[in-house]
């Protein structure tokens, strides 16, 4: 009697239940919809449309046609390249000597790599103009060696570009391998010396095959990035190595062809799925979320992959055998004693590259704070005199104080629209097991992955149509989108540490549901979603993509502010500015992680 | 304390006369002096596998293991048993050449091994997480050693088929380690580690994840596999039960130190210091005074009068009237006694509860002092003649009595 009482009622509660799981997640469904996939797929869709609004290719027909394009996408694909072999090599050391680290000293590592992470992109791009120009400090240091000038030049050219983008996607790279490496067992390696491998061998053997996925998601993540990079290309190289990004920003900014700027957009979208593509087929994506075990071992040896891990089977021989060799030689030289330990050096070794990798990311921005006292009104190295002029100058500008103003309320603005956006949908996704989770969480993360310059160009067009150029609320709106990423990130990163059961016993002393959520839940991770907003605020405080395209002539902010300098002449007001922001933004930075670690421990 | 724990101590003493030989019990630091019982079943005195002599290590202020040393005879089952933070996880490292010593010797196979790699030392491994290379194959794991020491291929694809027969799962050999469950990958584990017949094994609490089932399972497997095989091993472990059940000695540490080195029945039955008496099983203890030292030693506890406990034997100090004394009597080992009945050591208490847990009954009682009594008995129907909230008298012989010393006091 009462199955079928229940049977007949089953439906309805069940719609309704469905409903009340899922409509946490819709306003930022909804929002995204609107403001991210509309105005891409918008953009995209033009590319396929001619001058009258009919289906056409003559856009792609004419990026066919002139070699231009296609060499602008190999120098971009050949930079990019460069950039993640450089950023894997440099960092996999750096990363490798934290994960096996211990305590205090491993923290202190991760910061120093996040810290440039932090502070202002245009402010480091600007510490490697100080650093590499013609009366820079390396060529200073070339001089005082003995040599008339560096051996190479190093900026306004393929190198200066490639300094620059591995200085700014190195952090990204390490933090990567790391996540990665951090869930390897620390006891495989032991066990490999147990059982007769040498040091080498068991890196090798054991933690070098563990620490592929991260290696992969890494180069991954790095390349991607490093394909719609404009900002360093633009500032550090010279005019023959274009990157696509610019082609684009030449398209909208100067020709205003929005339809051809959608062709090459949509040429930068196709190359990256295609990487995406080639990543899934040779690790799985999967691998991106952090996984270990690989997952990539379970599948049978085909094409591509069999080729790759036959490769990497040789290369890891190779390595052995090198191993085997040095570590034969260095016993001829200093027999192992039994009765006396011996230090091993392959530490020292790792300790040295790693400090010289830590050095070259964190070091640069704090030269640009010398300059910005110089009395020459140029940025050149060593900086002359002592003067407070330029914070003078820029404090008393109404453009700078103004864009700081602006910025400042913008970036608390779409902090607090993408709080709004993310909690609810953090929640759900972390709580509740509803279907398509997995998919639910990677489309709200999908602004991290798309281009930025594409969101950029995509959503300018989207607001020349309705009116939102040049305005804050356009601006806010923007930022909120690529700012929502990071928040969800780091709240579902908070709830997945909170104890349910301490909501359980509020439920069970008599709370309700919304009494438990005010009293219980969101007091203890306010530190976490403090630092999620203060997260998010950096964000758009250091944003300049999308502030270039749709904040439009007189609403400026301050990263907009700075390349406006940049682009016109490079003084130490810029420095001084420089200085200001990454004190403002560190100082922001260091209370989230203060806030985060107070959060998930 | 189980009472199957006491039965499992009991089958060991027996077990060992017949078979294990007691080359393993008592000192073996000199293998000449070896001899064993039932001599026919031996060729040759058996060597030291293992000779850790005065180890230290410290981290800071903190002594993490203070001159230690300890001996191990070929095909000795030893456990170190302590709790947490008792020096043996620091011991064992030092053994496999993972946690360098500040000083002091470790001799493996006849050879000095102290700071040699783990690789050069001849030892294998067991981790508690069984530390099986992920992204290998159940015969890739086995054959790891065996590739790293060069062995010719024909020769390793044998030996790994013999070690996965040796462990009962020769179909597993293509999967990776995590298709197994917990406890064959522990099999796996042991398989890897003994398939290059290392000088001795070492295992770091090799069972701690398993549950309770899978644990005693594996308890008789590795027994099995170490008499089959006559491996040494040296076993680390927090579960004094696993210890009693498995090892032919047991090495109990506390606070860096070796509190007390013997057979299972050795710590069970004639525990030394305060500290092992509590460790190991259940236990009654009695501070009192020493009065008289004849052929038995008399102790005065308040609330209770005189009490009287055999002299320890091995101990060759002077014992001095007057001095403190902690006296020791198992649960199981006190009765209580029925009007006019006597025993060597009598008490009265207050007799608070009684509490049937099943094969046994427990009296928790009280001396007049507040000091807590507890007697085990096999239940009966005539338990019920005992009322919780009267007097009763408790009683006890003198052989199971044992006199504690506190370490200042002597030695």
């Amino acid at each position: 009697m009462s199955a079928v009482v229940s049977v007949a009622q089953m439906p309805a509660p069940k719609a309704k239940l469905v409903f009340e799981r899922y409509w946490p997640l819709l306003p930022a469904i909804v929002f995204l919809v609107l403001l991210f996939v509309y105005p891409v797929a918008q953009l995209l869709w033009l590319s396929v449309l001619d001058k009258d609004g009919a289906l056409s290719a003559t856009h792609y027909m004419r990026l066919g046609a002139s070699p231009v394009y296609l060499q602008v996408l190999w120098t971009t694909v050949r930079i990019a390249g460069w950039t993640t072999l450089f950023c894997l090599l440099a960092g996999y050391p750096l990363a490798f000597l934290i994960a096996t680290s211990a305590g205090r000293v491993r923290q202190n590592l991760v910061l120093w790599v996040l810290m440039p992470f932090w502070t202002s992109f245009l402010v480091r791009t600007f510490a490697w103009i100080v650093l590499l120009g013609r009366k820079g400090l390396v060529s200073d240091l070339f001089s005082a060696l003995g040599y008339a000038e560096p051996p190479v030049q190093l900026l306004y050219n393929m190198t200066g570009i490639l300094i620059g983008m591995v200085h700014a996607l190195m952090p990204l790279a390490v933090v990567t391998m790391l996540s990665v490496m951090e869930n390897i067992d620390t006891n495989l390696p032991r066990a490999a010396a147990t059982l007769g491998a040498r040091g080498g061998q068991a890196f090798w053997r054991v933690y070098f095959p563990l620490s592929m996925p991260g290696v992969a998601a890494a180069g991954l993540l790095v390349f991607i990035t490093a394909l719609g990079f404009f900002i360093t290309p633009a500032l550090l190289g010279s005019g023959r190595d274009i990157m696509i990004a610019q082609v684009i920003i030449e398209q909208v900014d100067q020709l205003l062809n929005w339809a051809f700027a959608g062709a090459v957009a949509m040429l930068l979208l196709l190359t990256s799925l295609v990487i995406f593509y080639v990543y899934d087929r040779l690790f799985g994506l999967s691998t991106l979320a952090g996984q270990t075990g690989g997952s990539a071992v379970d599948r049978r040896p085909r094409g591509l992959w069999a080729l790759g891990s036959l490769v990497g089977r040789l290369f890891i021989e190779v390595m052995c055998w090198l191993c085997d060799r040095y570590g034969e030689a260095v016993d001829a030289i200093r027999p192992i004693d039994p009765a006396r330990p011996r230090k091993p050096m392959s530490r020292r070794v790792l300790w040295i590259i790693g400090i010289a990798t830590l050095f070259f990311l964190a070091a640069p921005a704090f030269f640009v704070i010398p300059v910005s006292f110089s009395t020459s009104s140029f940025i050149d190295w060593p900086p002359h005199g002592f003067t407070l002029a330029w914070y003078e100058k820029v404090l008393s500008s109404p453009q700078w104080v103004g864009a700081a103003i602006r910025s400042f309320i913008v970036g608390i603005l779409a902090a607090a629209l993408a709080m709004l956006l993310s909690i609810p949908a953090a929640f759900v996704l972390v709580r509740q097991r509803i279907a398509g989770r997995v998919a639910m969480t990677a489309f709200l993360l999908s602004p991290l992955i798309i281009p930025r310059i594409l969101i950029a160009v995509a959503l300018f067009y989207f607001y020349s149509r309705v009116g939102l150029v040049g305005t804050s609320v356009g601006l806010v709106l923007g930022h909120a989108v690529v700012a929502m990423p990071y928040v969800v990130i780091t709240i579902m990163a908070v709830l997945k540490n909170y104890d349910m059961r301490l909501d359980q016993a509020a439920w069970s002393l008599g709370a309700s549901k919304t009494q438990t959520l005010l009293q219980v839940t969101l007091p203890l991770i306010k530190p976490g979603l403090l630092a999620a907003f203060l997260f998010a605020f950096v964000t758009s405080f250091d944003e300049l993509t999308i502030a270039l395209f749709v904040s439009g002539g007189l609403q400026t902010t301050i990263p907009k502010q700075m390349w406006d300098n940049a682009v016109l002449q490079v003084s130490p007001a810029l420095a001084a500015a420089s200085t200001l922001v990454m004190f403002f933004v560190t100082g922001m930075i260091l209370i989230a992680v203060a806030l985060r670690r107070k959060a998930t421990t | 304390m189980h009472p199957h724990l006491v039965e499992a101590a009991r089958q060991k003493e027996t077990s060992r006369r017949n078979h294990f030989a007691s080359v393993c019990v008592g000192a073996i630091a000199d293998p000449e002096t070896i001899t064993s019982l039932d001599g026919h079943s031996m060729e040759k005195p058996k060597s030291v596998k293992l000779s850790v002599r005065s180890l230290r290590k410290a981290y800071g202020a903190i002594v993490a293991l203070g001159d230690t040393s300890i001996d191990l005879a070929e095909g000795e089952f030893l456990t170190l048993l302590g709790p947490s933070g008792s020096g043996k996880t620091t011991l064992l490292m030092a053994i496999a050449g993972l946690g360098l010593p500040d000083s002091g010797e470790v001799w493996i196979d006849g050879k000095l091994a102290t700071y040699l790699p783990p690789n050069r030392r001849d030892i294998g491994m067991v981790f508690q997480n069984y530390a099986l290379f992920p992204h290998m194959t159940v015969a890739e794991n086995i054959a790891f050693p065996l590739r790293m020491r060069k062995t010719p291929e024909a020769a390793i694809s044998r030996e790994v088929a013999r070690s996965l027969e040796m462990v009962q799962l020769p179909h597993v050999a293509d999967r990776l380690p995590r298709q197994l469950s917990g406890g064959q990958q522990q099999r796996i584990a042991l398989a890897r580690c003994m398939v290059y017949q290392p000088s001795i094994i070492l295992m770091d609490e090799p069972l701690g994840a398993l549950d309770k089932k899978l644990r005693d399972r594996m308890q008789l497997e590795i027994k099995r596999l170490h008499t089959e095989l006559g491996v040494t091993i040296l076993y680390v472990t927090h579960d004094q039960e696993e210890a009693l059940v498995m090892s032919d000695r047991i090495c109990l540490m506390n606070e860096g130190r070796i509190e007390q080195i013997g057979t299972p029945q050795d710590l069970y039955f004639r525990p030394q210091t305060v500290f092992a008496a509590d460790f190991l099983g259940e236990s009654n203890l009695l501070r009192g005074t020493l009065t008289e030292v004849g052929p038995t030693l008399a102790v005065d506890v308040p609330g209770s009068g005189i009490l009287r406990a055999p002299r320890p034997l091995g101990t060759n100090a002077d014992f001095v009237t007057g001095s403190a004394v902690t006296l020791m009597v198992r649960p199981e080992s006190v009765r209580a006694l029925s009007p006019g009945e006597s025993a060597e050591n009598v008490v009265e208490v207050d007799l608070r509860d009684r509490i049937l847990v099943g094969q046994v009954t427990r009296l928790y009682a009280h001396l007049v002092g507040g000091t807590e009594v507890v007697a085990t008995s096999l239940t009966s129907p005539s338990n019920d003649k005992v009322e919780p909230g009267r007097r009763l008298r408790l009683g006890w012989s003198i052989e199971n009595t044992v006199a504690l010393f506190d370490r200042s006091g002597l030695r």
